[in-house]
């Protein structure tokens, strides 16, 4: 219903708890631990980054051996898993791990080691494959890379520059050098940009040789070896299969530790929980024997609290009200219904100091005004099926995430509501269906299912009116919410020159548009025009007091005329508000109209089978796009209506969020109470 | 007599621009936030299904401009197969009654892009103020939607 009192706790106790007093303030997750104010000679700080670091480590080790696991053992997850939420493990279970935690660390650094290797290995893997595959060209050699002659003869082994055959070779050495005779020149092979080659002569010529190959861009490989060229790859070969054979190993090592997954994920929230205490830990001032500790709570978790710590150890609590001026982080409570509404209040801001909590009134305008955007039954049916199933089927949700869904449910029930209310299934389905397949005729705006009120698209005007009143009904709240909010701080006269004159100033404006030609020509409704006489004068009075009153700090008159003739040009902005709910009625009319252009594409087909089957198609295909389509719309506006034109009536926001110390887990939610 | 003929056809021309303005609006706009939608689901996949709904919210006036040709051409009696007989003034009314959403349609739904691929820079710096970068292109569409109104309005006004 509200906003949480908190209260300001602190605790004084013997040093020696202090790791006892945080576990158990950690589990009870509702105190919000205030970083400490500066040292002093007595009290300082203690350094825990160190054992933070272990604990963070470790963590991120037991993180890092899953998420290998999950490469080399993927664990199948459906579409919907991230809306399982943590596991539920009880303390049992968790004890057990905890004690085992030396192991299962070992475990997962021997995952991590194993995948090193296996990474390793791939990298030598590829090397070999590359080696292999420079020695290719050479394929036909057979003497060694770094074979220089025998006892008589000089031989280089060497790669030229540009493909060249034999006679270019011999050619080009002609021309190099003349003077040699003796030369034996073998291509080994030729490839698109240079030439493979073996060349042998007498070794007192080899120098003279190797100038004059030179210069026809000789070049000495990169690669030798004591080993002929094919000999060492079929070597490399075997090599890589056994680095091959060795991973596949290594990888089924890996799959034997998948069944330590649970444990695994257990020990890494167990290591992140420590490290959060130390975090904690590392804030608190501390003396010689004792420590001090200071937080909020809120009010209704204070007494409990301070019992329990004061059954366990020797210290003491005090537990007082904030200070003025102090600003307390923000708790909303509400009842199940308005609460799934939070998320929406929480995405523009937490109420700050003073302001209510507006979750609960807006959370029953947000279920009528979302169900009027998207007004279809068997839309709204969809998504609140969709809603309970997943609701149901995935009790761990995460918090935020099952306040979503429910709001969702909600709506879908409001979605329902005005489908009924406007006689809208799937557009105009029924109709379409009893006209083509039962030969059921229809007046021209007849239907099967007659509307329980209107059908918004034969009488739009009449629609227009409604969203217009729905939406006046919606700001006078908000601007009646700020009036309460005044009167709550005691400001009564504020209340009523800030609230109460525009409420007779806007009333009074109504009441004389209600009798006029123009709304009687619009609306088609005449009112009295006796109402005018009413009207003139409230509006006169609003007026003037608006007027006289809007700027009443100001000592200066001229000025304070002027900034109240200003305020009076707010009535253009409550023109432009009003006008806003209009979306109410075209996104109404935008999911009906979309439907029936969806139902009649689907009939032009016939009512043969072909033409069934093809008409059950365009109804799954268009329906579901027209739903998700004006599902999006009708969230989008839903909450620029409750943001900018109710909030900003009255509601600011900016408050800050609760963050208790808590067990922050990542995959596990451990039940049951840590024993001391 | 051909003129006279033509009420018609300036019917259908106004459910033509009302469909085409608004949906090249809207095609344009949805690209503009695709490309930054890209860009931010490269850096981080897990952002993918917030900026998709930040890169839809421009695509709203093509489907208000579909609405409007679609009550025009059920209004003209072109979808039933037989065409109201309409004189050259009820066609340029309807002709006028369709340029609202055309034109508001087709230029709101490019700087709603525009806002959208603003806001898509806010979701992926700041995911947790999602709820207020969305509004940013929702205020743009106010005038779509309030173009939208009258066309519809003055469309189901006319007397065929």
């Amino acid at each position: 219903m509200a906003v949480l009192q908190m209260q300001r706790i602190s605790v004084c106790a013997l040093k020696k708890d202090r790791k006892k007093i945080l576990e158990l303030l950690q589990q009870k997750g509702v105190v919000e631990i205030e970083r400490m104010p500066e040292e002093d000679d007595s009290f300082r700080r203690t350094d825990t980054a160190s054992q933070k670091a272990v604990f963070e480590k470790n963590a991120s080790a037991a993180d890092n051996a899953l998420e290998i696991l999950q490469i080399y053992v993927p664990e199948k997850k459906s579409m919907l898993a991230s809306l399982e939420g943590k596991t539920p493990v009880d303390f049992e279970g968790y004890g057990s791990v905890v004690q085992r935690q030396d192991a299962i660390m070992g475990s997962a650094h021997q995952i991590v080691n194993l995948s090193k290797r296996i990474a390793e290995n791939k990298a030598n893997i590829l090397k070999r494959e590359n080696q292999k595959e420079s020695l290719e060209p050479w394929k036909s050699l057979d003497v060694p890379m770094n074979f220089a002659g025998t006892r008589t003869t000089a031989a280089l082994i060497g790669t030229l520059s540009t493909p060249m055959t034999q006679e270019q070779v011999y050619a080009g050495l002609a021309q190099a050098a003349p003077e040699l005779e003796a030369v034996d020149v073998h291509v080994v092979s030729v490839d698109r940009d240079q030439s493979y080659i073996c060349v042998l002569c007498p070794k007192k010529d080899g120098a003279a040789l190797e100038e004059a190959l030179r210069s026809i861009g000789f070049a000495r490989p990169a690669q030798t070896g004591s080993m002929i060229p094919r000999e060492r790859q079929e070597r490399l070969e075997q090599k890589i299969a056994a680095l091959n054979e060795e991973n596949k190993k290594l990888e089924a090592e890996i799959a034997d530790h998948a069944i330590e997954r649970r444990d695994l994920e257990l020990v890494s929230d167990y290591y992140r929980t420590r490290a959060a205490k130390y975090e904690v830990l590392g804030g608190l001032l501390q003396s010689k024997k004792t420590f001090v500790l200071t937080g909020f709570v809120p009010r209704q978790a204070a007494e409990a609290l301070k019992k329990d710590l004061d059954e366990h150890f020797t210290l003491s609590v005090e537990v007082t009200d904030p200070k003025d001026g102090e600003e307390p982080p923000v708790l909303l409570q509400n009842s199940t219904f308005s609460s799934s509404f939070e998320g929406v209040v929480g995405s523009f801001g937490l109420p700050k100091l003073g302001e209510i909590d507006p979750t609960t009134i807006m959370s029953f305008f947000y279920f009528f005004l979302f169900g009027l955007m998207l007004s279809d039954a068997a839309y709204g049916f969809i998504i609140f099926l969709a809603c309970f199933i997943v609701l149901k089927k995935f009790p761990n949700m995460a918090i935020g995430m099952r306040k979503s869904i429910r709001m969702f449910m909600y709506c879908g029930i409001s979605t329902l509501f005005w489908g009924i209310m406007f006689s809208s299934y799937f557009g105009d389905i029924v109709d379409v269906v009893a006209t083509n397949y039962f030969g059921v005729t229809l007046a021209e705006g007849q239907s099967v299912i007659p509307p329980l009120w209107f059908v918004p698209l034969q009488d739009p005007m009449r629609m227009l009116m409604y969203s217009m009143l729905f939406g006046l009904i919606h700001l006078f709240t908000g601007l009646a919410l700020k009036g309460y909010m005044l009167i709550k701080d005691g400001k009564v006269m504020d209340a009523f020159w800030d609230v109460g004159l525009w409420f007779i100033f806007l009333i009074g404006l109504i009441l004389l548009l209600l009798p006029s030609e123009i709304f009687a020509g619009i609306s088609g409704i005449a009112f009295p025009a006796s109402l005018a006489v009413p009207g003139k004068y409230m509006a006169l009075v609003g007026l003037v007091g608006i007027l006289l009153m809007s700027a009443r700090d100001n000592k200066n008159w001229g000025l304070r005329i002027a900034l109240g003739a200003y305020d009076i040009y707010n009535t253009t902005s409550w023109l432009s508000d009003v006008l806003s709910y209009s979306r109410l009625l075209a996104l109404g009319l935008a999911t009906g109209v979309i439907a029936s252009v969806i139902n009649q594409m689907g009939s032009m087909f016939g009512t043969g089978v072909v033409g069934t089957i093809l008409f059950i198609v365009v109804f799954l295909v268009g329906h579901t796009m027209n739903l998700a389509i004006n599902l999006l719309g009708a969230y989008v506006h839903t909450n620029r209506l409750q943001f900018v034109e109710f909030f900003g009536k009255f509601y600011e926001g900016g408050g800050r969020e609760f963050q208790p110390f808590t067990t922050n887990t990542k995959y596990v939610d451990i039940k049951e109470e840590m024993k001391l | 007599m051909i003129l006279q003929n033509l009420g018609i056809v300036y019917a259908l021309l106004g459910a033509a621009l009302a469909v085409l303005l608004a949906g090249a609006g809207s095609a344009i706009g949805v690209g503009i936030a695709g490309q930054a939608a890209a860009g931010v689901v490269t850096e981080d996949p897990s952002k993918f299904a917030k900026v998709l709904i930040m890169q839809l919210l421009p695509g709203t006036q093509g489907i208000y401009g579909l609405l409007v040709g679609f009550i025009t051409l059920s209004k003209i009696g072109l979808l039933g197969g037989g065409a109201a007989a309409l004189d050259v003034q009820t066609g340029l009314m309807i002709l006028a009654a369709c340029l609202p959403i055309g034109m508001v349609g087709l230029i709101s739904a490019i700087h709603q892009g525009k806002t959208s691929a603003a806001s898509i820079g806010i979701v992926a710096k700041k995911p947790d103020q999602f709820g207020k970068a969305m509004l940013f292109p929702a205020m743009v569409e106010t005038y779509a939607i309030l173009a939208l109104l009258i066309s519809i309005l003055s469309v189901t006004a006319i007397q065929v």
